[in-house]
């Protein structure tokens, strides 16, 4: 249950834009069954990567999210040739690459915090990739300046690494890796040392990047939002597993594990029992209090099995949608206004609360309940998801 | 105005015994040299009285025979520098990428010989050298050698020994400079296509260099002038501007020589030393 798309026999959303038919790319790189151990320090051994593959095509970005110490910058570092696997197969275009010593890799990576040499000027560090492949010193001129254009950094050859601000440290990282042209672009955590606008604006700025150069970048983060807006396709760890892999969309709308509803945005969990068997296009399950919520999913699951429902705040709406399949009375026990929207925590009858997002659309109605107000809140059931762990 | 003053004589009076101990005891006696080196010897050692103006300790400095073994001095501070450097080095980078704890283990373990009397050390390396020493004793049982080896009383001795003794000065500047480096940078140099021995050239090196000119200094500077060692390891065979000072103030009692080489040899030293922070100073404006 724990492996990687679990997404057959699962017509139960509306999610047909999820569907579309990918076209047939080749692999720019593919990991079957690596693992990589470390020693303890407290004795033993441990696995930083346990049993991990997947295949990464052509041209996609592709991100590596969890949270730290779950084995994504392991992995990235597998790849990049910093570490060896203990076990398993690393693949570059369908060449094996697992003990190839990094220096014969036609791979590059951006590194977290840049390893900008400090003793060369801007074009010696975006150069050097070209200067160890004995190109010409006209050739090595011609193209940093084209890299340096394409990082909208035209005219820095001449400055030191410690004149630059972190933005274009940042942007010469990436010029440095680039210009070499590699198979596949490694890119560990390169936004987290920016501050929050200007990462935004780099997130963007690396995706237009990356359409525009066609090369694969695979990404390492623990910022669910920031691999959501830039990925392709997300593939989450933790402790060391791949938990699932898929578009930012399958992950959000489709997470196969209560680990990755709680990681990428915001859940309600719901602890109950299934009534009927899971699957098809409705599952009833019997909650705490007596509460009973109409669900989708946990197909292959018999009635009386312990699941989980998830419910994202934003699905959830307060007196009105009574279509809904779910509706349930509760009261106001807390409101927090954040300008797009208002949160409400909504305790239901049977004692369960709820988190509730509501848009802020439109001015008039900007609070729908206020603290201690009864209410009544509504779900579809394709909104609540069971899980099993 | 009244707390300026207050604290101006407190820094006075907190100054004051350092500034005048280097008055009295490195100024004054630079200045007696200075002087010394400046007039005619005396006949049993001291200087003529009344002290007579002369310029020949240092016309004398300029004939061959001294020029050479200011040369030779050089020479052999440079090998022993050399040596230093080529060992110190590896030994540095292998401490500075050890734990925390066995880092400091293994400082420790270099500097332990700075506790013992550098005579007492430099004694028993001849000892370990000598024809029936440790060394040949242990080469000729295992049959390696046919007959002692001759290490001891020329200037091989002399270049083992100062390297032993100045090699933990060598050591902990690279040590230091090495501990810094950052080792991503070699992750990025091996990233780009550089392989470990021109990621080396091309990084490490450049950004340990500030240690790596430390230890040149700290090395060759008192190398150049060393007199414990070419006496006791050369047994008065190998002749050192260090040596040849020494015995000017000692059997030779021509002090007004001694001074003139003793102000030489600062003189240049002193000019390596302010060329050295000039070109530190150009890197870090550069930086």
């Amino acid at each position: 249950m724990r492996h990687l798309p679990a997404a057959t026999g699962q017509a139960w959303i509306d999610a047909s834009f999820l569907d579309v038919e990918e076209p047939l790319k080749s692999n720019a790189v593919e990991l079957a069954d690596i693992v990589k151990q470390f020693p303890n320090p407290a004795g033993g051994i441990v696995n930083a990567v346990d049993h991990v593959s997947f295949q990464v095509r052509d041209g996609e970005f592709f991100s590596l999210l969890g949270p730290s110490g779950c084995g994504k910058t392991t992995t990235l570092r597998m790849i990049a040739g910093f570490e060896y696997p203990t076990q398993g197969r690393i693949l570059l275009h369908g060449k094996d690459i697992g003990q190839t010593p990094p220096h014969q890799r036609n791979v590059n990576t951006v590194f977290q915090h840049y390893a900008l040499f400090p003793h060369m000027t801007v074009g010696q560090n975006v150069g050097f990739g070209l200067e160890m492949k004995s190109m010409t010193r006209a050739e090595i001129d011609r193209r940093v300046g084209e890299a340096l254009d394409m990082v909208r950094l035209a005219g820095l050859e001449k400055r030191r690494p410690s004149q630059l601000s972190g933005g274009q440290q940042q942007r010469v990282a990436v010029a440095r890796a680039l210009i070499n042209r590699p198979e596949v672009l490694l890119l560990d955590e390169p936004l987290g040392a920016l501050d929050l606008k200007l990462r935004k604006e780099m997130q963007l700025e690396l995706k237009t990047l990356q359409r525009e150069v066609g090369i694969t970048f695979i990404y390492v983060t623990h910022d669910q939002e920031e691999a959501m807006t830039m990925s392709d396709r997300i593939m989450v760890m933790n402790h060391g597993k791949a938990l699932q892999l898929g578009s930012p969309a399958e992950v959000y709308e489709r997470p196969n594990s209560r680990y990755v509803a709680d990681f990428i945005g915001e859940t309600n969990f719901i602890d109950g029992v299934l009534k009927t068997p899971g699957g098809g296009t409705a599952v009833e399950v019997e909650c705490a209090g007596g509460l009973s919520v109409q669900a989708v999913g946990g197909a292959g699951l018999p009635a009386g099995a312990a699941v989980t429902v998830a419910v994202r705040p934003e699905r959830i709406a307060i007196n009105r949608g009574f279509d809904n399949m779910n509706c349930f009375a509760g009261q106001v026990t807390d409101l927090v206004y954040i300008g797009t929207d208002t949160y409400y925590t909504v305790r239901l009858e049977g004692g369960q609360a709820l988190r509730v997002r509501e848009q802020n659309a439109d001015p008039t109605e900007r609070v729908l309940a206020n603290v201690g107000d009864k209410v009544q809140v509504t779900l579809k059931a394709e909104s609540a998801v069971v899980l099993v762990e | 105005m009244i707390g300026r003053t207050k604290s101006r004589l407190q820094l006075f009076l907190l100054m004051l015994p350092g500034t005048a101990w280097l008055w009295l005891f490195f100024n004054l006696p630079l200045v007696i040299v200075l002087f010394i080196s400046f007039v005619e010897r005396g006949r049993a050692g001291g200087i003529k009285m009344p002290p007579v103006y002369s310029l020949a300790s240092y016309q004398q400095f300029f004939d061959p025979l001294y020029l050479g073994i200011f040369g030779h001095s050089v020479r052999i501070a440079a090998v022993v520098t050399f040596w230093c450097l080529l060992v110190s080095y590896p030994l540095a980078f292998y401490i500075a990428r050890r734990d925390e704890r066995l880092r400091n283990t293994l400082i420790l373990l270099v500097m332990i010989p700075f506790w013992t009397n550098f005579l007492v050390r430099t004694y028993a390396l001849k000892q370990v050298l000598g024809a029936d020493g440790l060394l040949n004793f242990g080469l000729q049982t295992l049959r390696l050698i046919p007959q002692p080896l001759d290490l001891l009383f020329n200037e091989t001795a002399v270049v083992i020994g100062l390297i032993y003794g100045y090699l933990p000065f060598a050591v902990l500047p690279l040590y230091a400079s090495i501990e810094k480096f950052d080792f991503a940078l070699m992750e990025a140099a091996a990233d780009l296509g550089a392989g470990p021995a021109r990621a080396f050239w091309r990084v490490m090196l450049p950004q340990t260099l500030p240690g790596v000119v430390a230890a040149f200094v700290l090395v060759f500077v008192p190398v150049v002038g060393a007199f414990i060692t070419p006496d006791i390891m050369g047994g008065g065979k190998v002749e050192m501007i260090g040596t040849l000072i020494n015995r000017q103030f000692g059997v030779a009692r021509n002090w007004p020589f001694g001074s003139a080489i003793s102000l030489v040899l600062m003189l240049l030293v002193l000019v390596g030393v302010i060329l050295y922070f000039r070109s530190g100073e150009e890197d870090r404006r550069a930086l």
